[in-house]
């Protein structure tokens, strides 16, 4: 499998993404610039985390006008695999690609820290490796994590089973201690934790490796079917 | 012709105009017979930022010269952006501390913040990828208003420019002492990596060669901020605002990124940052150390404001520039690299051989003077140094063993104490995994940063407590470098250099002189035997607010290197049924140490002794036991002695406890501060090699009880759980910070 | 050419983390008479002019970039200046 990591002007994640599909999880891995104008030889789609364009005026509001948006729109049409991480998932948030808006953490500080997700939903292709409600350890790193969305779309949320993972300790005020949320159709996930930084024993823990193995178990699984 | 608005030379001369500037009539007649003439506006502003303390160091050479600055690994040591030493394998460290505390003072983020990005830039200018970031702070008391003002707006500014730029903030430390009330301290340490083939230094060599100028643009802010840092800060420094940059660390990311690959292209000759006196020092010194000339046309400056002046352009500090020397005609494809990044490269200028910096402005020729005469000519004062009353009133007093009636509230205050406290409120907020290489990250003895794709690590520390350098400037300069060194063996590293931050009152007290000489001395020293050069650094003087002068604070970064990973060591116990060693001697020190404080309020006496060549043994022998793999945890001993060590050694883990036996005075076993000393953990199977290996005292066991328990003989004379000591230790400071607002 | 003033707030019904802060802090300076801050943004454009119809111009990049629907409203004032 061949993902692609975005990399737009202040993306800082975009180098762990890499290390962790290409050392950790062992898939092919290529750096994408912003300014790209075809993804079609990826077979995934990772949004790193960072600062793109210095999160001046919104988090993810200037890079979701990129020329490569417009293809991560089409993979996201075609049905592949998307994840944003952090300011990745901010850049989706903007792009319409998933529900609801971020907010400043409620605590107003940066917080950086290794935090408890529980997994509530392992059906999704990003997360069937883990358990139903296990509870993983995967860092967050961010200021502005604070998830919102309105009633009607909590309600949809709910209903789709949009919501795959939760926060233990709420470490940022989000509705509902939403930490990650796919869209309708299932192939697009963002999440404000970290799991690219939890695929390593050495540096405190391993547990964001299986969000990486559920993607690729899933698109082999789909790719097997049509071969 | 002058813009009209500018004083001409005899104006300068006559109003004693350049005293603003911080000249003194001594160093302006020297001006004059260097030049054979009176300068004019424009070059009397260079000559006073080149000629600045913060530029030329001229009050501490004399005292610099001191250092050792030279070693097998050393590939650069003081004089460039940054020093480097080699780790093998064609690769290197790079590293250098600098200061920011005075315009912290004045605008705390923003100061803080571009603290961080001069020293980052400062990094990648040689040619290294940054890799990680420590801050060494120090503030008043908390109990005031105006210092938690200070420390949250510092700490958010580190986090600020830190995070976004995506180089994690591994360490560093914290002290809070009411000497730094009105002047706190905000040093920044930047730690690079870089291979043997990649370094560049700032040299404007080749004549004919390209000068462009990159970054951000020129505008108002920061004129005079290298005079502003050799001043003493008054009431009335706050209306120097304008003097305090404001940081753009999304561009600085892009320019990083930028002149990482433009230092593999063969057109580059010379890259250097235009940091403190901005565009005068990078000219004058790149064009001084290749021994050649600059000539630069102002009109080509990229600026932001309309109007600016030449002496404006010249002695701007805005951030994020920085000037690079090219080939000539290679000019369209560095257009191009730095495109990429939506950044403009303009060549303002080209390589003389006449060793002169002329500045073109409006057609005319603004400022002609010898590149020389800005970068080396500065005059060197031997300034007059005197024994402070106070230290020969404590050198004569006893060693004196405070007061405690109740050891468990001892150690429960001790360990609420703002500087032995948890400091998680600080680095939570701080990105310290981006890269993803953090692999002890702060909070312990040093922070450990692995280099991928080898089997090495780096470990980073910065230390000095000011209270033993303030009590014995001497001892305590030692102190500081034996502890840093402490910590780097603590996580399984041998120490390979330091550089140092020295933080100062006013050098033109006798006294304060005094502190600054023997602190060298005493650095000097351990730097000799712990064999750790000096290889770069920073001064920072007149750290005065209304004419009270800090604690004397030369903080030293140190860099170790771990041959394998396998030997990164914390100091958390680890397993039930470890044996817990203590390495070193314990007499009844308590002169500057915590108890001492806590129990009189102030600190006083002598300061804990430290034989060098001791110091040197017994890290020798733990390193050594670490790299034979019989050690499960190390922590070495410093504030608040044995007592605080052992709890902090049992945070990481809620499952277990420990139970120590201490014999003499029982003050003095638990809260001395001798130095030399630390606590090991081994496991049992491997108690007679360690032992073997290393002299050491054993004096208890780790097990399961989530209880801390200290035996004298048999009388159980302390005992504690681990969560109520955890409690008091973490709840500290957001305690602190939270009750009063 | 138009000087465009464009205030960029949270909707009513987000809870503003920023201006909740601020309110807390006036009133334990002893300012009990303020009940409430909202922290917004303020932001002035230069357009110049041209054929399409201001109001439209300035409500799509409102719509489009400066402000999240999602959380944010924004209003906006429009002054006409002349070119020096």
């Amino acid at each position: 499998m061949k993902f692609a990591v975005i990399v737009f002007p202040g993306s800082n994640c975009d180098i762990d993404m890499y290390h962790a599909i290409k050392d950790e999880l062992g898939e092919q891995v290529e750096y994408v610039w912003h300014d790209t104008e075809s993804l079609d030889e990826f077979d995934g789609i990772l949004l790193p985390g960072g600062f793109s364009y210095g999160d001046y005026l919104r988090t993810g509001a200037i890079a979701r006008f990129s020329k490569v948006m417009k293809e991560v729109v089409k993979a996201a049409d075609a049905g592949k695999p998307i994840l944003g991480v952090c300011n990745g998932f901010q850049i989706l948030l903007e792009a319409g690609l998933l529900p609801g808006a971020m907010r400043r953490n409620e605590s107003l500080s940066f917080i950086c820290k290794p935090v408890e997700l529980k997994v509530v939903n392992n059906q999704s292709m990003f997360s069937t490796a883990y358990t139903q409600g296990e509870t993983i350890s995967i860092p967050v790193a961010h200021g502005e994590g604070n998830y919102y969305c309105d009633e009607e779309t909590l309600a949809n949320l709910k209903a789709n089973n949009q919501i795959v993972f939760t926060y233990q300790d709420n470490p940022n005020g989000s509705l509902e201690d939403i930490a990650g949320i796919i869209n309708e159709r299932g192939n697009v996930l963002g999440m404000m934790p970290h799991p690219e930084r939890a695929v390593d024993e050495l540096l405190g823990g391993a547990d964001g490796l299986k969000l990486f193995q559920s993607i690729v178990r899933s698109w082999r699984e789909a790719n097997v079917v049509k071969a | 012709m002058l813009l009209k608005h500018e004083p001409r030379p005899d104006q300068v001369k006559s109003e004693k105009l350049y005293q603003q500037m911080g000249l003194s009539d001594e160093e302006f007649t020297l001006v004059e017979n260097i030049l054979g003439r009176t300068p004019n506006y424009t070059e009397t502003g260079l000559f006073s930022v080149m000629w600045s303390e913060h530029c030329s160091y001229k009050n501490s050479k004399p005292v610099l010269k001191k250092f050792p600055i030279t070693g097998e690994k050393v590939l650069q040591g003081p004089g460039e952006g940054a020093g480097i030493v080699d780790i093998g394998d064609e690769q290197a460290v790079v590293f250098k501390i600098e200061s920011h505390n005075h315009p912290s003072a004045i605008e705390p983020y923003q100061g803080a913040a571009t603290g961080v990005g001069g020293i980052i830039r400062d990094i990648f200018s040689m040619g290294a990828r940054p890799i990680a970031i420590l801050n060494s702070l120090r503030f008043g008391e908390l109990d005031s208003a105006r210092v938690r003002y200070l420390f949250k707006e510092v700490v958010a500014g580190i986090a600020g420019y830190g995070n976004c730029i995506g180089i994690p903030t591994v360490g560093g430390e914290i002290q809070f002492e009411s000497s730094y009330d009105g002047n706190p301290l905000v040093n920044a340490m930047c730690v690079g990596l870089i291979d043997h083939k990649d370094i560049k230094k700032g040299l404007a060599q080749g004549v004919g060669n390209t000068v462009m100028y990159v970054g951000a643009k020129t505008g108002r802010d920061g004129i005079h901020g290298a005079t502003f840092a050799s001043e003493e800060l008054t009431e009335q420094s706050d209306e120097n605002r304008p003097a305090v940059q404001v940081g753009d660390p999304f561009m600085e990311k892009l320019l990083l990124e930028a002149c990482l690959e433009l230092i593999h292209s063969d057109a580059l000759v010379g890259i250097q940052d235009m940091g403190a006196a901005g565009l005068t020092s990078s000219s004058a010194e790149m064009a001084s150390k290749a021994g050649m000339g600059i000539e630069m046309n102002l009109d080509l400056v990229p600026q932001r404001e309309t109007g600016m002046t030449a002496y404006e352009m010249m002695l701007s500090e805005s951030q994020e520039r920085m000037l690079i020397v090219i080939k000539k005609g290679r000019e369209q494809e560095i257009n191009e690299l730095f495109s990429k990044y939506d950044l403009e490269a303009v060549a303002i200028g080209t390589v003389t051989d006449d060793k002169k910096l002329r500045l073109i402005h409006n057609g005319e020729v603004v400022a002609d003077v010898p590149v020389d005469a800005l970068a080396e000519d500065a005059p060197v004062y031997h300034k007059p140094s005197k024994v402070p009353a106070y230290f020969e009133e404590f050198q004569a007093m006893e060693q004196e063993i405070p007061q405690v009636s109740d050891l468990k509230e001892t150690l429960v205050k001790l360990l609420s104490q703002p500087t032995i406290a948890s400091k998680e409120w600080v680095y939570q907020q701080y990105d310290y995994m981006v890269r993803t290489n953090t692999v002890v990250s702060p909070g312990s003895d040093a922070a450990v940063v692995r280099i991928r794709g080898t089997r090495k690590a780096l470990a980073m520390t910065t230390d000095c407590n000011s209270r033993y350098v303030y009590l014995d400037p001497e001892v305590g300069g030692k102190i500081a470098v034996a502890e840093a060194a402490r910590n780097i063996v603590c996580s399984g590293a041998e120490p390979l250099a330091i550089t140092d931050n020295l933080n100062f009152g006013n050098p033109e007290k006798p006294e304060v002189f005094w502190q600054i000489e023997k602190a060298a001395d005493g650095i000097s020293e351990a730097c000799r035997v712990l064999g750790t050069p000096v290889i770069g650094g920073n001064v920072s003087l007149y750290n005065e607010t209304s004419g009270t002068a800090i604690y004397p604070t030369p903080v030293i970064g140190m860099v170790g290197l771990v041959t394998d990973i396998d030997h990164i060591t914390t100091q958390s116990f680890k397993n039930n049924g470890d044996l817990i060693y203590l390495v070193g001697e314990t007499k009844d020190e308590f002169g500057g140490s915590e108890l001492q404080k806590l129990v009189h309020g102030k600190v006083f006496g002598k300061a804990p002794e430290l034989n060098i060549n001791v110091e040197k043994a017994n890290q020798d022998q733990v390193l050594a036991a670490i790299r034979a793999g019989l050690v499960q945890s190390a922590h070495d001993l410093s504030e608040g002695g044995l007592a605080v060590a052992i709890a902090e050694s049992l945070f990481d883990n809620d499952q277990l406890g420990a139970e120590v036996n201490v014999t003499g005075n029982l003050v003095s076993s638990l809260f001395s501060e001798s130095q030399s000393r630390f606590l090991l953990s081994v496991k049992k199977e491997h108690q007679t090699e360690f032992e073997r290996l290393v002299t050491a005292q054993l004096i208890g066991e780790v097990n399961e009880t989530e209880n801390l328990r200290v035996l004298s003989e048999t009388d159980t004379v302390l005992e504690a759980s681990v969560n109520q000591l955890k409690d008091a230790w973490k709840g500290a400071i957001p305690c602190l910070l939270k009750s009063r607002d | 050419m138009f000087k465009v003033k464009v205030y960029v707030t949270l909707r009513e019904s987000v809870l503003d983390p920023q201006g909740k802060a601020v309110t807390h802090s006036l009133q334990s300076l002893n300012y009990p008479e303020v009940s409430d801050v909202r922290i917004g943004k303020y932001m002035e454009l230069t357009i110049e002019k041209s054929e399409r119809d201001l109001d439209e111009v300035i409500n799509e990049v409102c719509s489009k970039l400066l402000a999240n629907p999602v959380i944010e409203d924004y209003r906006y004032e429009v002054e006409e200046c002349v070119p020096q």
